[in-house]
C-alpha cells in the first residue's frame, strides 16, 4: 500500500460524493459548490496521473472562470423555486434505472476488456514536453481554438443584447 | 497498485452520474452543471490512458476540452440568461414552444 494508492481512494471517493450531491442537492448554488469540490479533486487525480500542468488550468479555469460564472448567473436568476416543485415518482425511477444502467454497463465492460493489465503507469511528462507538443504538432488547432473563443465571446455580447430578435 | 482500469471506473461512474443529473433533474443551470460534470469525466478518462500508454497527444486534447468548454459554458450561459429574460422561468418543464 503505497502514499499514491490511499490518495487515489480519497480523491475519487471526494469526487464521487461530491457528484452524487451535486445531482441531490434541492439548491442550485449548493449544486454548484459540490461542483467546484468534485472539480478540484478531479485535479488532485490528474496530479496523481502527473498531468501537472492540467490540474492547474483544471482548478484555474473550470473552478475559478467557469464555477464563477455559473454562481453569477444563479445569483442573476435569483433561483429559489426548486423547492415547491415534486419530481414525478415514474421519471425518477426510469432515469435512475437508465444511468445505473449506462453506469453498469461501462465499468463491466472496463473490467472485464482487462485494458490495463499489463500497462504500467510510465508517462513521466511534466509541463515542458506538452508544451512543445502544442506548439509544434498542434499549432494550427491552438490557433483555431483562439479563434473560437473569439467568436464565443462575439456570440454572448450578441445573445445578452436587450432587445433581442 | 492503482491500475488504469481503477481510473476508467471512477471515471465511468462519474459519467454516469452526470447523466442521471441530466435526466433527472428539471433545473436548466443544475442539467448544465452535470453536462460539465461528464466533460470532466471523459477528460480524466483521456489523461489516464495518457499517462499508462505512453502518449502525451490525450492531455493535449484534454487541454482543447477545458478551452472549448470554457467557450461552451459562457454561450450557454448566455442562452440561458436569454431565456430567463423572455419566460422568467429556468425550468424544462415550462419550455414546450416546439411541443406538438
Amino acid at each position: 500500500m503505497q502514499a499514491n494508492d490511499i490518495f487515489f481512494g480519497i480523491f475519487a471517493l471526494l469526487t464521487l460524493v461530491c457528484g452524487i450531491l451535486l445531482v441531490l442537492s434541492r439548491n442550485p448554488v449548493n449544486s454548484a459548490m459540490f461542483l467546484v469540490l468534485a472539480i478540484a479533486s478531479l485535479a488532485g487525480l490528474f496530479v496523481l496521473l502527473n498531468a501537472f500542468f492540467l490540474a492547474a488550468v483544471q482548478v484555474i479555469v473550470y473552478a475559478g472562470a467557469v464555477m464563477v460564472l455559473f454562481i453569477f448567473v444563479i445569483m442573476l436568476l435569483d433561483l429559489k423555486e426548486e423547492q415547491r416543485r415534486k419530481i414525478k415518482k415514474f421519471s425518477l425511477a426510469l432515469g435512475i434505472l437508465t444511468a445505473s444502467a449506462v453506469g453498469f454497463l461501462l465499468a463491466r465492460t472496463i473490467w472485464l476488456s482487462g485494458v490495463g493489465r499489463n500497462l504500467q503507469p510510465q508517462l513521466e511528462a511534466g509541463t515542458r514536453p506538452l508544451g512543445e507538443r502544442l506548439f509544434q504538432q498542434f499549432v494550427l488547432p491552438f490557433e483555431i481554438v483562439s479563434v473560437l473563443l473569439l467568436v464565443a465571446m462575439v456570440g454572448v455580447v450578441l445573445l445578452s443584447k436587450k432587445d433581442l430578435r | 497498485m492503482i491500475r488504469l482500469e481503477h481510473y476508467l471506473i471512477v471515471s465511468a461512474v462519474l459519467f454516469s452520474l452526470g447523466l442521471l443529473g441530466v435526466i433527472v433533474r428539471r433545473n436548466l443551470l443544475i442539467i448544465y452543471m452535470c453536462l460539465e460534470l461528464m466533460l470532466n469525466a471523459a477528460n480524466l478518462a483521456l489523461v489516464a490512458f495518457s499517462r499508462f500508454t505512453n502518449h502525451i497527444d490525450g492531455q493535449v486534447m484534454v487541454f482543447f476540452i477545458i478551452t472549448v468548454a470554457a467557450a461552451e459554458v459562457s454561450v450557454g450561459l448566455a442562452l440561458i440568461v436569454a431565456l430567463y429574460r423572455k419566460r422568467q422561468s429556468a425550468h424544462v418543464e415550462d419550455l414546450t414552444l416546439m411541443k406538438l
